[in-house]
């Protein structure tokens, strides 16, 4: 579809993916009459208030209550509206869940979820915010479409194939400053269709989010070191991408999934459902978080910690292949 | 018994205390949430420093009365209290929101003394606190239960379910206290959603509501005294507040629900601060 976006849109070294999602959105919403914006009372912090401040007889803000906002929304999607729904992650999967599921899942409506400060991304505001749990329980909602874009330039392509993807969507992205693991916005996006990042054939990596960045970083780490790592952008959790596992299992037969996420339910569980259901059978193993609430810290360190960065993606790699290989020292661990 | 001329003399010391750290500790923290930390202090002063019955040296006696801070962004207002009053020391605050710390912006009650709940999810605390006042009657204790809410806090529905119980239970040894301080984060909460009137929609919910100049310690003082008083329902006290209270260039501003400081800008924080209570 023609968006008319401008080159301001993607300033992704000015720009955090939630205010990128900003201007997409108030860009699309120019074509796209029937879109309307929601947030409660997180108008700033989750940028749809950028779309807010250009139409604002289009946008509500509700105060601070998220489950009448997805109760709205659902009332507005049945009045034929596209509703974009913006909260954090948390308040969207676990404050307002009946809501997502009954009100907009159940009754299948055109809705759109765009949830900031996902997984540990704000890290110093602890477990009352960090939100490791919504792809398990967005993915478990029939109808849905869960989406988790690795960088500012997939958060726009996310955010515009949505609109004419028909049915409820959830989109999570991050809170602040991502580095962009894309040079732009054209590499054949598509909802459902993993992207490969690096090919390899001794191993497959699979991430989500800024762990896409660190994977890629990783294995070319790795491949200095004559260790082949194929990495997978598996952006969409919800359809997931079986082609893409499967082929990854016939090709590598070991994979490690990474995500900013419980181990439980999100894409490590994805993937291994796909695999076995599949009567396949290979080494698989889930970076993420081990089924604990996440310590309190800076967001980097929170990634370091739980072994989600680049260094912590090596070691995985080198256990499974049993090989010993070479960190990078440059970055000092402040734990 | 109302506060003395004395009372109000320590509690005026205190508050200074306690904005100061809150400063301090916002600095080391790179970041918190300024506005609505300095708002609600002086209804923690009294409460702390008056009227609490607790043992800092035994966070977990049974028999102390319980805090829910239901607006749990308001924890780095609340921590350097707690270390003053000696849960834990003080020099721990300048981990605060540092990676591996137990403090984080909304307190973790498993990792801080003296911390009845974790909160920081708003709507949750009023119910918690309800919880807590019922399982005192159901145990014959005479502990009672404060909750502080946030104003905009009071949108989400879940704190009207808590009130309604509260009331239907006729828990009168809960009281809650409303930070009026007018303000959310996207705008003036009457802007926002409007919440007035305010103190109607409490009574209208069976409690016995008083509205209270939330700066000043001999109104926070008789408005606890009458909830002491008060029998067979709830008190809500509506603490008019000021956003940023203390710190003249945060003063009713939006900007400063969230922020950080620089060394330079806490030394203009501390000195308005002192200026407000005579000390410069
Ligand atoms: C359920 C929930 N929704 C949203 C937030 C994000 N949030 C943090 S503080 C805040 C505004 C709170 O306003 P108010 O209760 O008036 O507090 P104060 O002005 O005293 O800081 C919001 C929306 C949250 N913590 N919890």
């Amino acid at each position: 579809m023609s968006t008319g976006l401008t080159y301001h849109t993607y300033d992704t070294d000015h720009m955090t993916p939630a205010e990128i999602y900003g201007h997409v959105l108030a860009e699309l919403a120019e074509e796209r009459k029937e879109i309307v914006g929601l947030t409660a009372d997180l108008a700033k912090s989750t940028k749809i208030g950028k779309f807010g401040s250009k139409f604002p007889h289009r946008f509500f803000n509700v105060g601070i209550a998220e489950q009448n906002l997805f109760g709205m929304a659902a009332g507005l999607a049945l009045a034929g509206f596209i509703p974009f729904v913006s909260t954090f992650a948390v308040f969207a999967s676990l404050r307002a869940g009946e809501q997502v599921r009954t009100d907009i899942c159940y009754m299948n409506l055109n809705c759109k979820i765009i949830a900031t400060h996902s997984g540990i991304s704000f890290g110093q505001a602890g477990s009352t915010h960090h939100c490791t749990e919504d792809l398990a329980v967005m993915r478990s909602f029939p109808n849905m479409t869960v989406i988790a874009p690795a960088d500012g330039y997939e958060t726009a392509n996310a955010v515009i194939a949505c609109v004419d993807h028909p049915g409820p969507v959830y989109i999570r992205i991050g809170r602040g400053f991502e580095q962009t693991v894309y040079t732009g916005p054209d590499y054949g996006f598509q909802i459902g269709k993993a992207v490969t990042m690096h090919e390899g054939s001794d191993i497959t990596v699979m991430a989500i989010g800024p762990c896409v960045l660190h994977a890629v970083e990783a294995a070319k780490r790795l491949k200095e070191q004559g260790i082949s790592v194929r990495v997978l952008n598996m952006h969409t959790i919800k359809p997931i991408d079986k082609e893409a596992v499967l082929a990854a299992v016939n090709d590598t037969r070991r994979i490690i999934t990474v995500e900013p996420h419980n181990i439980y339910g999100g894409l490590g569980s994805a993937v291994a459902e796909t695999i076995v259901e599949a009567g396949k059978a290979c080494r698989l193993k889930r970076l993420g978080l081990q089924d604990e609430f996440a310590i309190v810290g800076y967001t980097d360190d929170l990634y370091s910690y739980y072994k989600l960065d680049d260094n912590g993606i090596m070691e995985a790699v080198a256990e499974m292949l049993e090989v010993e290989v070479e960190e990078d020292e440059d970055w000092e661990d402040e734990i | 018994m109302p506060l003395t001329e004395q009372d109000i003399a320590l509690l005026k010391e205190k508050a200074w205390l306690a904005r100061r750290n809150t400063i301090q500790t916002l600095m080391w923290a790179g970041g918190g949430h300024a506005g609505g930390a300095l708002s609600q202090i002086d209804i923690l002063v009294a409460l702390y420093y008056h009227y609490l019955k607790i043992d800092p040296k035994n966070p977990k006696w049974e028999d102390r009365d319980r805090v829910v801070l239901s607006k749990g962004h308001g924890g780095i207002g609340y921590a350097p209290i707690l270390a003053d009053v000696g849960y834990f020391d003080k020099e721990l605050l300048k981990e605060f929101n540092h990676t591996g710390s137990p403090f984080g912006m909304h307190l973790d009650m498993l990792k801080v003394p003296g911390v009845d709940a974790s909160t920081g999810s708003l709507g949750h605390g009023l119910s918690i606190a309800a919880g807590m006042a019922l399982g005192a009657r159901l145990k014959k204790k005479t502990w009672r239960v404060y909750c502080i809410l946030g104003d905009g806090e009071c949108h989400e529905g879940a704190v009207w379910e808590a009130a309604m119980s509260a009331a239907h239970y006729k828990l009168d040894n809960l009281t809650a206290f409303v930070d009026r301080n007018k303000h959310c984060i996207d705008g003036p909460t009457e802007t926002v959603m409007a919440l007035e009137p305010l103190k109607d929609k409490w009574i209208s919910f069976g409690w016995h509501a008083l509205v209270i100049d939330g700066h000043d310690f001999a109104q926070i003082g008789s408005a606890i005294d009458e909830a002491l008083e008060t029998k067979g329902r709830p008190t809500v006290i509506i603490a008019q507040t000021i956003k940023g209270k203390g710190v003249d260039f945060m003063e009713d501003d939006p900007a400063w629900h969230y922020g950080g400081i620089d060394s330079d800008k806490m030394e203009l924080a501390l000195k308005s601060i002192d200026r407000m209570y005579g000390k410069a």
